[in-house]
């Protein structure tokens, strides 16, 4: 029973650290950048099938393709913001319309970025195998690129909460997830930082799907899931807290692990009733004001 | 002289309307098959636009709901179309969806802006795997068969669809209640201190539009055949009407007719020229980016293009007279 149970909570913590990692993602881009971003899945995506190609083609190991897969994406936000969002963000009479129409754009990335990878990879389910072996803990067996991934995902995650608290760029940031008007007239490069907030949020999601590639199988249709879950996410710690999107993250991750083991087929269902009531109920979530 | 103008243009357009009508209800009469069945596409796209619109529109409010509404409506005629006549089934098809819209709409009167978005989206995710659920689990299949009942009767079940719509739509717009509906969207506290009772009218138009969304699933269920969950709450069924409607222009209820009948012609266009060249399934690509141009260069839609021309045009006559 105490394996049971052990087993249970460890395999959701393994999915919540993901969930977490990518959900700070989509908290940079909607929380700084006011970008609800539909694509968000779609970079988690790209990242997961940049790293396949580079495995399966040019056996590169998928931890070093962490390397190369991050800044790729990175750019594709970065670009993407100083041409589409910023041109958008500019010629919106308010913030609020500013929010709708943005929205809808990132429902034609969504399209275009899924298919694009269709054309490129075909449509078809591609997996590979990566430090598969068995790990065990306390007498439950674990596969080892599980516990690299948590273990990545935190990292990943701290190093982007010290690099907000200490560095200037994220003290810039962070002003800017205040009032972005305030900021700009404090000498903010408002246009620059709100870029870079949604570069780094597909950053993490690229991060993210790098991770996800290692133990489970992708397809070009994967994303649309993984950017709700975000939100659930995002919605129960609170837009903009990172410790938020963790406490979200492994919650999520335990709630999914609890139900699939009770009955399979109702995560999903379990994971949309309980962000349901928590926006019915706290809107702000857990962690919120 | 300006009233006189005014008479004839209006009597001009219901003429002109007749005319359509007429022309749209001897069609199979003259035209081929496969004109009845794009005809259905394009009135099923339309009718998805322009319900979205009576409560998106004015409001504000982004519903991504339209799928589990057209899906329950699915679900309504799948179970229901071997027992019952069909006007009956479609009937309750919209009233299942609107019993649904009334539901939620009283649970999400708290949440504004973005949040409605996503709430609504949840729900057609949470109908989408509860379903599957149940019917892998309780009913023991995952998919049902939905006897047909001929393309024409398809055609003309979801032309009356339209033609009702249309008329609802108009008459909220030109009512006391379309006002009402407007000054919400504009400041809803200010709506509701001028004795608007903000709750009712919102709730009740959700409902209004979920009940041709319920109607037209429950017709097109006819159409398909086979119909599973995944079939049923499709997502890309909330998020089309939304962007045909974002295309064509909310500001007039012909933006979103134009909106949807120009993206299901697209598709159609689209989907049958690539596919010659094997390229069928990248028209979603070619939305993408359709959406993404307009978006950008189209902020009031086709509608706002039209209107400046029209206006143009209009101000070049009246000053050479």
């Amino acid at each position: 029973m105490l394996v049971t149970i052990l087993d249970v909570v460890i395999a959701g913590l393994l999915m919540g650290g993901i969930y977490a990692l990518i959900a700070v993602g989509l908290s940079l881009q909607y929380g700084v950048a006011r970008v609800l971003n539909i694509a968000h899945g779609e970079f988690i995506m790209l990242g997961a099938f940049i790293t396949w190609s580079a495995y399966t083609i040019f056996g590169i190991n998928p931890l070093l393709s962490l390397a190369v897969c991050g800044p790729i994406i990175f750019i594709i936000g970065f670009l993407l913001h100083r041409t589409l969002f910023t041109h958008l963000r500019i010629s919106s009479p308010s913030p609020a319309a500013f929010e709708g129409s943005s929205m809808l754009a990132t429902f034609g990335l969504l399209f275009i970025i899924q298919n694009t990878a269709i054309l490129i990879w075909g449509a078809g389910i591609k997996s590979y195998s990566y430090l598969a072996f068995p790990v065990n803990i306390g007498g439950a067996a674990f596969a080892a690129n599980r516990l690299v991934t948590l273990g990545f995902a935190i990292t990943i995650g701290l190093a982007f909460y010290i690099f907000l608290a200490l560095t200037r760029i994220g003290k810039a940031i962070r002003a800017a997830a205040q009032d972005p008007e305030t900021a700009g007239l404090m000498g903010v490069n408002i246009n620059l930082v709100l870029a870079l907030c949604f570069g780094l949020g597909a950053l993490m999601a690229g991060l993210g799907g790098s991770l996800i590639s290692m133990t489970i199988s992708i397809q070009p249709t994967m994303g649309l899931e993984y950017t709700v879950i975000a939100l659930i996410v995002i919605v129960m710690g609170g837009l903009g807290s990172i410790p938020g999107s963790f406490i979200g993250g492994f919650t999520l991750g335990l709630v999914g692990s609890i139900v699939t083991y009770i009955e399979p087929g109702l995560a999903m269902v379990a994971y949309y009733v309980l962000f349901m009531l928590l926006l019915l109920v706290r809107p702000t979530g857990i962690l919120g004001k | 002289m300006d009233i006189v103008r005014v008479i004839s243009k209006r009597s001009f357009l219901l003429g002109l309307l007749f005319l359509i009508l007429v022309v749209l209800v001897t069609a199979p009469l003259y035209t081929s098959g496969y004109f009845v069945v794009l005809a259905s596409s394009i009135f099923m796209y339309i009718v998805l636009a322009v319900s979205w619109t009576i409560f998106s529109g004015p409001t504000g409010y982004i519903s991504l709901a339209s799928a589990a509404f057209f899906g329950v409506g699915i679900y309504a005629s799948a179970i229901l179309v071997k027992a019952l006549p069909l006007p009956i089934v479609i009937g309750i098809g919209g009233l299942v969806s609107s019993v649904l819209a009334l539901l939620v709409g009283a649970l999400t009167l708290r949440l504004r802006g973005i949040y409605f978005a996503i709430f609504t989206f949840g729900l057609v995710e949470l109908l989408l795997y509860f379903i599957l659920w149940w019917e892998v689990n309780i009913t023991g299949t995952t998919g049902r068969v939905v006897p047909t009942v001929g393309n024409t009767t398809v055609y003309y079940a979801i032309l009356v669809i339209f033609v009702i719509l249309m008329l609802t739509a108009y008459f909220i717009r030109h009512s006391k209640f379309g006002l009402a509906l407007q000054s919400i969207g504009e400041n809803e506290e200010a709506a509701a201190h001028t004795g608007i009772n903000v709750t009712l009218v919102k709730v009740t138009t959700f409902a209004i539009s979920a009940f041709f969304m319920g109607a037209a699933g429950a017709i097109m269920a006819t159409r398909w055949t086979y119909i599973d969950p995944r079939i049923a709450f499709n997502p890309l069924l909330s998020f089309m009407p939304v962007l045909m409607a974002i295309f064509g222009g909310v500001g007039q209820l012909y933006g979103p007719v134009i909106g949807a009948a120009f993206f299901t012609l697209l598709k159609e266009y689209l989907t049958t020229t690539l596919a010659k060249y094997g390229l069928g399934e990248i028209y979603m690509l070619i939305f993408g980016i359709v959406l993404v141009v307009a978006i950008l260069f189209l902020p009031s839609g086709l509608v706002g293009l039209i209107q400046k021309w029209w206006k143009g045009g209009w101000a070049r006559r009246s000053t050479h007279t």
